[in-house]
């Protein structure tokens, strides 16, 4: 039996549509899951409010979701676009695109979950601060939602730009490794992001006088837990665009390859520790306000030694890029 | 297209070195996550200890660090020696 090449490409196709929604459904039902068992545990507190939390609850897991639709999207677009007569390249191409939305919906998901469930319980409490708890946690799993954006950014120039031009050797292997870099990176950035937006909704909710302070200590907190997914998508970024010289050889391959995991598995541990290390200090500055210079002082040094296994992963990817 | 023995060892590091690399990551980040995190609510309990504690939770750290430098010379002993 001879397969020809479009038949390839369809069966890609295919796969990779089934990979991107079916590790992009993890993340959400898994997020949305925990909004919904805290919002039970908050009406049950506070049965009066208990509209004002159900709502709350629907806006929050309607974020959570984003990043399963984006998957969802995805893997539309690979099951009913007719990719024939190209070159054998897209079946590298269309499951990479299927893999980086996929896997980069995971860590979004789970993370936009934590702020919607903790700014339910928030209200159930503080009923007099609803307003700003649902603000707080709108703009929370905004940032969360950043890593799988990233991914669907990458997935889109995927599905979207011309490969004719390329020699297929190394160019698939790059482009493999550019679907593992930005899909598995966003993986910590986002759930560290929900780590950090969790902790500010319930130090909002106890301490209203410290609102604005948590709210800004957040941002910084979540800005800095992005970088781990920034590197992913940079690693991406030099894999899909620097063009690499046609070579038949197996090593110069599998170091894009390689590349790729590397990164993209190396921002997985940093990004969930440097949001572990701001929920605990975005938690305590709401406490205790007036140690908010020592506490974000000490913050940032943890969150800088829990980035250094990440900036070694980068460093080894762009030497497999770039001196090997 | 022949691959030769050689070329699949080479091939072989590279994958290893960015494995090595990789997965070795996800440990000490998690890790020292864990400590900043519990220093951050120690300080926020106690200020007045802040210099000692921070100066506990990089000593911590950086022994969670020892195992994603071992990931690290284990990847660039495969890239430049074996």
């Amino acid at each position: 039996m001879t397969l020809d090449i479009d038949t390839w490409i369809q069966v890609a196709a295919f796969v990779g549509g089934g990979l991107a929604m079916g590790f992009g459904a993890i993340g959400a039902a898994i997020g949305e899951g925990f909004t919904a068992s805290e919002a039970n545990l908050a009406i049950s507190r506070t049965p009066k409010i208990s509209g004002d939390i159900f709502k709350n609850m629907l806006v929050g897991q309607a974020i959570a979701e984003s990043a399963a639709i984006f998957a969802l999207v995805v893997a539309m677009i690979l099951l009913f676009t007719d990719f024939s007569g190209q070159s054998i390249l897209m079946v590298s191409v269309l499951l990479a695109a299927g893999l980086s939305m996929g896997f980069g919906a995971i860590g979004s998901g789970i993370g936009s979950g934590f702020p919607a469930g903790e700014a339910c319980v928030g209200m159930s409490r503080q009923p007099a601060m609803s307003g700003q708890l649902t603000t707080n946690m709108l703009i929370g799993s905004a940032v969360c939602q950043t890593p799988s954006i990233f991914a669907l950014v990458i997935s889109f120039i995927l599905l979207f730009s011309d490969f004719s031009g390329l020699p297929i050797a190394p160019t698939w292997a790059a482009i493999l490794g550019t679907g593992f870099a930005v899909g598995l990176a966003a993986i910590g950035s986002g759930l560290g992001g929900g780590l950090v937006a969790q902790t500010s909704c319930e130090g909002m909710a106890r301490q209203p006088t410290s609102a604005s302070t948590v709210t800004n200590i957040m941002l910084l907190a979540q800005a800095v837990t992005q970088t781990p997914a920034i590197y992913g998508i940079l690693i991406a970024f030099i894999l899909l665009f620097k063009g690499f010289t046609p070579t038949a050889s197996l090593p110069a391959a599998m170091a894009l390859l390689a590349a790729g995991l590397c990164m993209g598995f190396g921002a997985i541990g940093p990004g969930i520790g440097i949001g572990n290390t701001g929920r605990s200090a975005v938690r305590w500055i709401a406490r205790n306000k007036e140690s908010t210079a020592d506490l974000t002082r000490i913050m940032l040094v943890g969150q800088a030694v829990c980035e250094s296994t990440a900036i070694y992963s980068l460093v080894v990817a762009l030497v497999l890029i770039f001196v090997i | 297209m022949a691959i030769e023995g050689t070329h699949l060892v080479q091939a072989a590091a590279f994958l290893g070195a960015g494995l090595s690399m990789g997965l070795g990551a996800i440990g000490p980040g998690v890790g020292e996550g864990l400590v900043g995190s519990k220093a951050c609510e120690a300080i926020g309990k106690n200020p007045g200890e802040a210099g000692l504690l921070t100066r506990t939770m990089l000593v911590g750290q950086a022994v969670s660090e020892s195992t994603g430098i071992y990931a690290l010379v284990i990847a660039l002993l495969l890239l430049f020696v074996v």
